[in-house]
């Protein structure tokens, strides 16, 4: 697992049904690109998030499949419509095979 | 990831430096790219929206916005970096909008496109060229 | 003074406004719609005219990076003071005692410090930077190990407790104890260093406003540190960063922690009275 990984969320607590909410995500992560070298001139091996995932009572938000052009802490806005109460829940995919899972529950009403 | 000639001069001072990315224009990359992602069919201009600053402060973090009005997935091309691929978004049943903003690596001036797959299934292409500056100081 | 501001309304026309933020240099700061920070100040009498108005280099960045600053959520720099908040509160040392144990909310205990730093100590007889501070609790009292000066534990913990303080105007002591520290950073400001033969004064106070390259030289105020850095996409310490720009002037520079860095610190932090507390700012 890289180090320091670390997913924030900001989705609003409550909407009403069918509301369109706005979600912002960031998570801390080098997203070495596989293209830089070390002092010594060795490349330093890819290392990134490529896949980021939001869904919402188990359907689909949004599915991004991510490059090493992404910036560093990626960084994503997005909007989700809100059909009734539930939990969204975000996953981020690391090359390492590791996951990092974020979940935040909305209210309706 | 960085890229100033700073940084490539560092290399000689033995700090933690990184090597310059070559800057190719590799269109014909983009193309492919895109070929791969339409299945070789027409692209039309319009109907997609992409937002990027016209002259990004520092390649490494360029904001850019995406979205086009119905669409199911949308490409996202630096056609001037090593590997123009940037990322795919793909907009699920739940999308409140076929639009996302994210934050980009450019390595130097070149065109950003986005493609996007539309409700009917047909492709639609922007594209915006952003001047990335470099050099100054920048310590 | 016109010719400057001409340069940056020019800059700042050059960019194309995204994300809705079309805001132009002239703006007001304000934090997360609530935390409103003061960039523009009338000099302070000791600057004895050396600058007609005090700006914050938040000013001299583009639209785009400006408005990361203005949201903690777009902000990366807060990654790093959220980390510095868990070390805060996470026991070290052989006493077994963490920052909070004795200092317990930093909202709190922190609120201020970053704007009267560097400070004069009457017990260590010296003047200390925050980072010393921190390291001093942690060597005396934590029973831990001193952090590297500027490194990763040290300046998240610095930039949460600056985030304690952000809106707070820069009020550091340059009389009585602290008096030679701030002449020794004054001359050091001053003097013309490397085979560039340039001194801090000659890009930050001359040619502030206008381009050094393809950049936009700022006043390198330093009330907005630790910084996020988009070209290094991490935070910077202070003193990182004059060594930065010594080591442009081709110059040998001083080390992060040296004395003449910690008097360079008072001394430029007072060319900012005034100026809002931005740490963990955003810049280029």
């Amino acid at each position: 697992m890289a180090e320091g990984v670390k997913p924030r969320v900001k989705a609003p607590k409550s909407a009403e049904a069918g509301e369109v909410v706005t979600i912002k995500t960031l998570i801390s992560h080098k997203m070495e690109s596989g293209l830089r070298k070390d002092k010594d001139g060795n490349l330093i091996p890819r290392s990134i998030i490529n896949r980021f995932t939001c869904d919402f009572n188990g359907k689909n938000v949004i599915d991004v499949t991510m490059q090493p052009s992404i910036s560093t802490n990626p960084y994503f806005e997005f909007e989700a419509t809100i059909p009734e109460a539930g939990d969204l829940k975000f996953t981020w995919y690391d090359d390492d095979g590791s996951v990092y899972e974020d979940t935040k529950s909305v209210k309706v009403g | 990831m960085e890229f100033s000639r700073r940084d490539t001069l560092a290399l000689g001072a033995g700090a933690v430096a990184l090597t310059a990315l070559p800057l190719r224009l590799s269109a014909a990359a983009a193309d492919d790219l895109i070929a791969e992602f339409t299945g070789g069919a027409a692209v039309a201009d319009g109907g997609v929206n992409l937002d990027a600053p016209e002259i990004a402060e520092n390649g490494n973090t360029v904001p850019v916005s995406v979205s086009a009005e119905g669409a199911s997935a949308i490409l996202l091309i630096a056609a001037g970096n090593p590997n123009p691929n940037v990322a795919t978004f793909n907009f699920g049943e739940l999308a409140g909008s076929s639009s996302a903003s994210t934050r980009i690596r450019l390595a130097g001036t070149q065109d950003v496109m986005a493609v996007a797959k539309m409700a009917d299934g047909s492709f639609a292409k922007a594209s915006k060229n952003v001047k990335v500056t470099i050099g100054g100081c920048g310590g | 003074m016109k010719f400057k501001t001409l340069s940056v309304i020019a800059a700042v026309a050059l960019a194309i406004p995204t994300l809705g933020a079309a805001d132009a240099d002239d703006d007001k700061l304000v934090i997360n719609g609530e935390i409103e920070v003061t960039t523009k100040v009338e000099p302070a009498a000791h600057l004895d005219g050396a600058l007609s108005e005090v700006m914050s280099g938040w000013h001299f960045r583009n639209d785009d990076t400006q408005a990361m600053e203005m949201d903690d959520f777009d902000n990366p720099g807060m990654l790093g003071a959220e980390a510095g908040m868990e070390i805060w509160n996470t026991a070290a040392g052989t006493e077994g005692k963490s920052c909070a144990d004795c200092h317990g909310d930093p909202a709190e205990s922190m609120k201020g410090v970053k704007a009267s730093y560097p400070k004069y100590d009457e017990k260590a007889g010296t003047l200390m930077t925050v980072q010393m501070k921190m390291n001093e609790c942690r060597t005396e009292r934590m029973g831990a190990e001193a952090w590297k000066y500027d490194a990763g534990s040290a300046i998240n913990v610095e930039a949460m407790i600056a985030s304690q303080s952000r809106g707070m105007p820069v009020n550091v002591a340059i009389d009585g104890p602290a008096a030679p520290f701030w002449e020794k950073g004054k001359e050091i400001y001053y003097t013309r260093y490397g085979q560039l033969e340039l001194s801090c004064a000659s890009c930050h106070e001359l040619n502030y406003g206008n381009m050094i390259r393809a950049d936009h030289l700022s006043q390198g105020q330093i009330n907005g540190f630790p910084t996020y850095r988009l070209k290094n996409a991490k935070l910077n310490g202070v003193h990182s960063r004059f060594k930065g720009c010594i080591r442009d002037t081709r110059a040998h520079t001083f080390s992060p922690g040296s004395d003449e860095f910690i008097a360079l610190e008072l001394y430029v932090m007072s060319r900012g009275m005034g100026l809002g507390i931005e740490g963990p700012s955003v810049r280029n």
